[in-house]
Parts: structure tokens; sequence; C-alpha cells
């Protein structure tokens, strides 16, 4: 080749440089992508782990081992019985006249272990279904009749707005004022822990499923729902003074009385809505003229420890759902689900790593306080 | 494999499965990377893409298993001859790597689930048995194993595309081509190479003792 100018050919150096060129650029645009899918260059982005974040912050301090929410609670163990009625609604085998026994969870709010039951104005129930055609249903219900905010963004914010002033050690009111302005919705929920009355027992509390889940029959017919589980046993309030005389373990001293005397009893009612009811928003309420199904009781008959209790390593997520049952478009649901996980995540490392003593029942637990 | 021809000479090209399982999974695979990172950082979007994660990853078990199978009766194409020792290795121990977190992610997800008390619904109504005991540590251990093994093969597979792109923009040996295609018309006898086949497609050299990890 020897009419060629070698000064016109490319030299080998010269030609690999806009290969590699593009191959650099479409490695780090991957990894850029990775990252900012994990939200680890968005700082601001509100995660299911700043969230659990926020969540321990206002517990001012982290229980090890222990749920980050409602931590304090006990182990129960029973059956759902269907009655039949629910099949109209959906086709979930629980529903069926059959007994499907599950492992559930009776608690308090708050995030510390040693919550005051006399104290606690949320109580909440858990279970988890194990039907017979080898499906799972998992529910988280508390004692409150709606949510108190109709957003993630603002349940986070009520979150922080809880968070101890480190000055005092109590939340600051001025916070807690201004997130109740900035979200007129919480309003209800105030009047609510303000006013509603003070069941003597866990065992006479409603306990309210609160969200909207979507229930599907056999014929494919969706219908939107919420369910409560109402009690048999014969409600009755506290007055203020029985309150402040309790004991601050006294709930779980009275369920183990009332075990002792024989199983505990609720009826599980399902609310549909209709074609306009806020099924996104569990801040609000359906009109009371909805339709009511009783569609079984859930039986409770015997307690344990939750640091040895079949409960300790359950997450009871409330999207865990057999067939015949879905998720709806509350965010707060999916929410939900995303930071039971991280709690879930963080408490079993705690315990895996011997880092829960209090937690597993190898440690005597401490009194309940303030 | 993918032409007639009467010599021993070793492949060129992967076979059709192997080429179809491949693209597939390198899709699958980068889809399930960022569902799982994205899942988990997600207060709204869990719910969908957790429903999305498992029937995937499961899939990726079935598909990786058969791609084995498909591998070892149907040896990938030697490496160029001329590609240097060190490259060669890394070629070799990076296709080991990546076979090995194909299995271990499904598997190490299934086991983590199990150990942690949930149900391994793949779809609605459907759930896997559990293959480990539901235990605190176990999960504990399983669920880190999950996020490190991921990151781990999200780097492999970011080596790999870089390296794949390297054989195609600026060695240009073919090797990228060994999995981008077939091999191209039937060829007419040895000379008509370089006519008929693009220059990244010339006669690799056998090399036996570079046999290329898929």
């Amino acid at each position: 080749m020897p009419d060629i100018d070698p000064a016109a050919i490319p030299s080998t150096t010269d030609r690999r440089w806009p290969g590699l060129l593009a191959i650099a650029l479409i490695v780090a645009s991957a990894a850029l992508a990775f990252a900012w899918t994990a939200g680890w260059l968005t700082p601001g982005r509100l995660t299911p782990q700043r969230f659990t974040d926020a969540i321990e912050a206002a517990n001012g301090q982290v229980w090890q081992g222990f749920r980050r929410a409602h931590a304090k609670g006990v182990c129960v163990a029973g059956y759902f019985e269907g009655n039949g009625q629910g099949q109209a609604l959906s086709s979930a085998r629980v529903f069926a006249p059959v007994r499907t026994p599950f492992v559930g969870r009776l608690s308090i709010g708050g995030g510390s272990p040693y919550g005051l039951d006399n104290q606690a104005r949320v109580r909440s129930m858990a279970l988890q279904l194990d039907s017979d055609d080898g499906q799972q249903w998992r529910m988280a219900m508390n004692s409150f009749p709606f949510f108190g905010v109709s957003s993630v963004q603002a349940f986070h914010e009520q979150t922080l707005a809880n968070a101890p002033d480190p000055a005092t050690g109590k939340p600051d009111p001025a916070r807690q004022a201004a997130f109740a302005a900035a979200h007129p919705e919480f309003a209800r929920f105030a009047a609510w822990a303000k006013s509603a009355p003070w069941p003597t027992s866990w065992a006479n509390t409603t306990f309210n499923g609160v969200n909207t889940f979507r229930f599907v029959n056999r014929a494919g017919e969706v219908h939107d729902v919420r369910w409560s589980m109402q009690p048999r046993a014969a409600f009755a309030a506290m007055t203020p003074e029985q309150r402040a005389a309790a004991d601050g373990d006294f709930l779980g001293e009275d369920l183990g009385a009332r075990l002792a005397q024989g199983p505990l009893r609720w009826d599980m009612l399902v609310t549909v809505a209709q074609p306009g009811d806020a099924v996104a928003d569990p801040s609000q309420s359906w009109p009371e003229d909805r339709r009511r199904v009783n569609v079984g009781s859930v039986v409770i008959e015997s307690a344990t420890p939750q640091a040895t209790g079949a409960c300790r390593d359950i997450n009871y997520d409330p999207l865990v759902l057999p067939a015949g049952v879905q998720g709806s478009d509350d965010p707060i649901l999916a929410a939900r689900s995303a930071v039971y996980s991280v709690s879930f995540n963080r408490r079993e490392h705690e315990i895996a790593g011997g880092k829960a003593a209090a937690a597993t029942g190898r440690a005597a637990p401490q009194e309940a306080t303030p | 494999m993918n032409r007639p021809t009467p010599s021993p000479r070793p492949p060129r090209h992967f076979n059709l499965v192997a080429r179809v399982l491949h693209w597939s999974m390198a899709l699958a695979i980068l889809a399930m990377l960022f569902v799982g990172v994205g899942m988990v950082a997600s207060l709204s979007l869990r719910p969908v893409l957790v429903d999305l994660h498992r029937p995937l990853g499961i899939a990726i078990l079935l598909l990786v298993i058969v791609r084995l199978i498909n591998r070892l009766r149907h040896p990938p194409p030697p490496l160029p001859a001329d590609l240097p020792r060190a490259h060669a290795f890394a070629a070799r121990a990076s296709h080991w790597l990546l076979y090995t977190l194909m299995f271990a992610m499904p598997l190490v997800g299934w086991s983590m689930l199990s150990a942690g008390g949930y149900p391994v619904t793949i779809f609605k109504g459907f759930a896997l048995l559990p293959i480990a005991p539901h235990h605190a540590t176990i999960y504990a251990v399983l669920r880190s194993a999950h996020t490190w093994l991921a990151l781990l093969l999200f780097a492999t597979v970011l080596m790999h595309l870089a390296a794949a792109l390297f054989h195609a923009w600026v060695r240009r040996d073919g090797v990228f081509a060994s999995m981008a295609r077939g091999a191209l018309a039937l060829p007419p006898p040895a000379a008509a190479d370089a006519d008929l086949e693009s220059v990244e497609d010339k006669p690799i050299a056998p090399a036996p003792t570079n046999q290329r990890q898929q």
C-alpha cells in the first residue's frame, strides 16, 4: 500500500477511544439509574427506611428486637370460624363454614415494649390465618375507627411531630399544633382520641381494618370493603379514676384471667362500599347505612408472651392476602406494608445478632414505664 | 452447530437456544435487579413490584436450569486465541460467577421468604412450599445475603456488559457477534468467509483452553 499516506490511517489507539468512551457512558448510566432507583441519589425522598428511622426517632430510642410500632403485646392463638355469609363477597376459603386456625397478636400503640396500658390510646389486633387450601391471610387492625391522616406524607409528618424534643423529652406542642393545622382531617382523629371511651379489656375492644380492601367472589365480582372485629364480650368503659389506678400491664393480666374462663369471641363485620365512598382515604369513614355482613367469628383460645410466642417472628403485613382478597388504592396500605417490612428486617437482624435479650425472653422484662 | 460443516471445527456462534435464553434472561435479570432495589425503597410501588419480583425470580431459576443443560450439551465457541490470558481468566471467572448468582439469587430469595415465615406467593392463590425453617437468624442471614448478592450480580452484569461491548467496539474479534446472532448464510468453501461475513466473523483459531463461559 505504498500510495497511502500513513498519517491518514488512524492509529490503533485513536480508534479505541470512541468505543471506550461509549462503553464508559453506558455502564455509568446503568449504574446511575440503579442508584437512583435505590434512592441513594435522593436523600430527600421518603423511603420505607427513612420512614422507619422517623418512627425510631419518635420512639426516643430503639428497643432491639421489638417491633418499631405497637411494640408491646402478647401472642394469641385460636381460630376463625366462617359462617358462609362471606362467600357471596369473597372466594377466600376462610369464609366457608370451616375453622381456620390463626396465630395472632394483641398489642397497644407506641414504640416502647414497656408502655403503660392505661395510657395507650390505641390498641390493636393482628391475625395470621392459615386456611386449609394452603393460603394465608394476614390482618392488622386497630381500635381507632378511621386513620388519622389520608396520605403517606402526612403520616410521616405526624410521626415527626410526635418525636420527643431533646430539651424536654416530650413532643413539642407547637410542632404538633402545626401538624394538626396543616392536616385538617386529623381533627377527627384527635376528637376520637379525646372523647372515645376506654374499654376495660382487649376482649371488649372493637378492632377496625380501617384500610379498604377488594373482595372478589367466585363470579369475579369485586366489592370494596372494610371490616371490623366486634367483640362479644360486654362493653364496659373505664372511668378516668379507674384508668389512673389501673396497672400498666392490666390488659395482659385481664386477658389471662378471661382466657382462664373460656375463649374470647369477636364477630367479623364486613362493610361494603357504595360508589363514591372514600375507598382510597382511610381517614374518611363511610356512611353508617352501608351494608354490613357478619361473615364469621374470631375466637381466641390462648395467649403466650411475645418473647417466646409464635407471633414474634411474624410480620403482620396487611397485604399478605389469599385469593379472593386484594389490596386497594389506599396509599396508607402500601406504605404500611413497606414500613412493616423494614421494621421486621431490623428486629430479626437484631435477634440474629444476639442484641435482643429482652425481646427474646433471655432477659427479664422491665416494668412498664411511662 | 449452526451450519453444516464437515470438519470438527468448533462453533463460532452460540446456538439459537443459548442466544434466546441469553437475551431474554439479560432483560429479565436487569428488570429483576431494578424491581428489587426499587421495591424495597418505595412506599407506594412495593405491592406491585413484589408481585412481579417473585414470579420473575422463579422464572429465571427455571430458565437458568434449561440454560445450563443446553450449555453442557452445546459447548460455547472458544475465546479468540489472541485474547490476553488475564482477559481470558476474567471471562471464565465472571461467567462462573454469573451462573452461580443466577442460581443463587432465586434460591436465596425463596429460602429467605421461607425463613421469614412469608408465603412464597407466585401468583394469586399459588404459593411455593417453604425450603427453609421459619427462624429469625436464618432469615436475617439470608435477607442480607439477598441484598449483597444482588449488588454483586449487578456489578458483574455491568462488567459483563462492558466486556461484551469492548469485544464488539474495541477488539472487534467476533466474540460479541457469537452471541448477538447466528452464522450468516451457508458458507461456500473456506475463502468466502471474508466476503460473506463481517469482519467480526473472521475465523477464530480453535483455542480449547479458552473455552468461554456463556
